[in-house]
């Protein structure tokens, strides 16, 4: 029999008993719509912490002044500023994987522009921070050396801080005061969105280091040059834990610190953080997706059910086929066709379903939807499967009659 | 044109063997319109069964338009019943759902033939039982008879070298049932060789022979030269 003809008798099958159609369906709806979700808002996770980790910089640690305890006061690390300038330019010499280490100091200040008025993280950098950190300029330049080395009191504008001082219109060469001081704006930095914290990171001004630490942050260290976090970016991925090793034997050699003795500074696999949190969220969507497919191994013992009430109802009717010509295979291939439609419309069902639900996470979450069209063509294909697979033995049942009980049947 | 030779065929019932047909051999020549008689439990079912290659003897040949039939696999049977048997029952085994054009055309498409020829095929048998206004009806908008005339019109749209009738008119009034008598006397007089399965006596009247069976076995085989006439 043609397949147009199969499809025919399978859908008209079907409709006779609407009702119980739907509710069999329901079974592969939910699983297929929970095994696409799962795998859509999984997959729209793992790009928002992808983002996240590009937007760090790449393979990038922090170093910073370690834990303290001196007569009996304990300091947190990072909380002193015993790091310097030459530190990270000690680091960057004598470790050649290291791409860039830039020292840098961070504190929160108004910047005012005329009457408008922002609070705001200021940063204060040098030349290496904005590839540490993998910041590009959108408009403008970045800080020249020279700036950097006079602590001319020039600023880069995260485009948070743009928006909110200069709205729609140009920041380039306007002034702004930091803290009073007079700052011109030489360039914008390009919008990196959230951290992997939480935090806005283009709510940033970045000046020279120099220019932050006299007179704009007002913090100083023991030393002159001193600075908070050295940012160390590393050439590649794998060379993320001999750099860490070879960094603590620079600074615990330019600390002459003894065998035994607390670092006085820390050192943090930034990257490892984020990727941690990943792993964590990766299991849990294994987790879903795997129980997701357990509704839809339920939903397939559902057809099956379903078929063999159907393949004993129509008895007769199977007995006449066979009587007016129909071979084994014939009647095979109808309750075959007839199980596959019932989970291919369950199916498509499904993967509308699996649409809204995912939009829905997306907006609420905020995360970006990946619908992938490979895990919906799967789903469809998962779905014939399972239709093929538990349709089979009710199948195979209704071919195995015999003609003549099968026509005897009340 | 049918030919049964020696047939025997026995079921195993528990652990008993029963005997169902007992070294039946019959002759139908083509053209013939043959009524076979008896009482239930008699073999009528049985050899009804074998002639139109539901079932297979367990000793005996078969022999249905000169081909052996008795020894084919399932799936060979199915393709002779398709080509060469057709069916009418008592219960008529209407597909209910299914256009009266629809259910004729059911033995057309497991031959495999096109559309086009299916329908026209179907409309032509559904004209000859006299139900050409009647094709796009369901079994539940058709009378008893004109359900029976749709069964009819199935049978024969394979145009096939028999009509197996297993009590066409068991299900129907006795009016109704003269008319469906009347239809098989006329498709006889076309040409075509009619089988009819019955116990009423007054069924098995129309036809020119009467086969009678009683515990398996042929008992009678009469030729009735007056018939009766619907």
């Amino acid at each position: 029999m043609p397949l147009a003809e199969l499809l025919r008798v399978a859908l008209e099958a079907l409709r006779v008993n609407l009702m119980r159609s739907v509710l069999t369906m329901l079974g592969i709806i939910i699983g297929v719509a929970a095994v696409i979700a799962m795998v859509t808002v999984g997959a729209g996770a793992q790009a928002e912490i992808d983002r996240q980790i590009s937007s760090l910089g790449s393979n990038i640690f922090m170093v910073m002044s370690g834990t303290r305890s001196r007569g009996g006061v304990r300091t947190a690390s990072g909380s002193e500023m015993r790091l310097t300038v030459a530190d990270a330019r000690a680091l960057k010499a004598e470790i050649p994987e290291i791409v860039a280490a830039a020292p840098t100091m961070r504190g929160v200040g108004q910047v005012v522009v005329g009457n408008t008025n922002w609070s705001t993280t200021i940063q204060g950098i040098d030349n290496e921070y904005l590839v540490a950190r993998g910041w590009q300029i959108d408009e403008g330049r970045d800080l020249e050396p020279q700036e950097i080395r006079s602590g001319s009191k020039v600023a880069l504008l995260g485009s948070r801080v743009a928006t909110e001082l200069f709205g729609a219109a140009n920041a380039l060469g306007q002034t702004v005061r930091i803290k009073n001081v007079p700052f011109v704006v030489v360039g914008t930095l390009l919008e990196k969105g959230q951290s992997s914290m939480g935090s806005d990171q283009d709510d940033i001004v970045m000046i020279p280091l120099a220019a932050a630490r006299g007179r704009v942050l007002g913090r100083s260290g023991p030393r002159s040059d001193a600075v908070s976090v050295i940012f160390v970016s590393v050439a590649e991925g794998w060379m993320m834990d001999d750099v860490e090793r070879q960094m603590g034997e620079v600074l615990r050699q330019r600390y002459r610190v003894r065998a035994g003795a607390d670092d006085p500074f820390a050192i943090r696999n930034m990257s490892e953080i984020v990727e941690t949190r990943a792993e964590a969220r990766q299991v849990f969507n294994i987790l879903l997706a795997a129980v997701a497919s357990v509704s839809l191994v339920v939903g397939g013992i559902g057809i099956m059910n379903i078929m063999l009430v159907s393949v004993t109802e129509r008895t007769r009717e199977i007995g006449l086929r066979m009587a007016v010509g129909a071979k084994g295979r014939d009647i095979l291939l109808q309750f075959l066709v007839e199980a596959v439609t019932l989970c291919l419309i369950g199916g498509v069902l499904g993967i509308l379903c699996a649409l809204v639900i995912t939009f829905g996470i997306a907006r609420i979450a905020e995360w970006p939807v990946l619908l992938q069209w490979p895990v919906v063509v799967l789903a469809l294909g998962f779905s014939a499967a399972i239709g093929i697979f538990f349709g089979f033995y009710p199948a195979r049942k209704a071919a195995a009659k015999d003609p003549i009980e099968a026509l005897r049947t009340e | 044109m049918l030919v049964c030779e020696d047939l025997h065929k026995d079921y195993l019932v528990g652990n008993e063997t029963v005997c169902a047909l007992d070294d039946v051999s019959v002759r139908v020549e083509r053209g013939e319109f043959l009524s076979v008689m008896g009482p239930s439990g008699s073999g009528k079912s049985t050899f009804m069964n074998m002639v139109g290659c539901l079932d297979t003897p367990t000793q005996g040949r078969i022999i249905v338009d000169g081909e052996t039939v008795s020894e084919l696999s399932r799936d060979a049977l199915a393709e002779v019943r398709n080509r060469k048997i057709g069916f009418v029952f008592q219960q008529f085994h209407l597909l209910g759902r299914t256009s009266a054009l629809d259910n004729v055309e059911l033995p057309l498409l497991y031959a495999g033939l096109p559309r086009a020829e299916r329908v026209a095929r179907a409309e032509e048998a559904l004209e000859r039982v006299g139900l050409g206004d009647r094709m796009g009806h369901v079994p539940a908008q058709l009378s008893g008879g004109q359900q029976q005339r749709v069964a009819i019109a199935r049978a024969l749209v394979n145009a096939p070298v028999v009509l197996l009738a297993d009590e066409p008119t068991g299900a129907l009034d006795s009016a109704t049932g003269v008319e469906i008598m009347e239809l098989f006397q006329e498709l006889n007089e076309a040409g075509i060789t009619v089988l009819v399965v019955t116990h009423e006596p007054e069924v098995a009247g129309y036809a020119r022979r009467v086969l009678r069976f009683r515990d398996g076995k042929v008992i009678a085989d009469e030729r009735q030269p007056a018939r009766m006439t619907a």
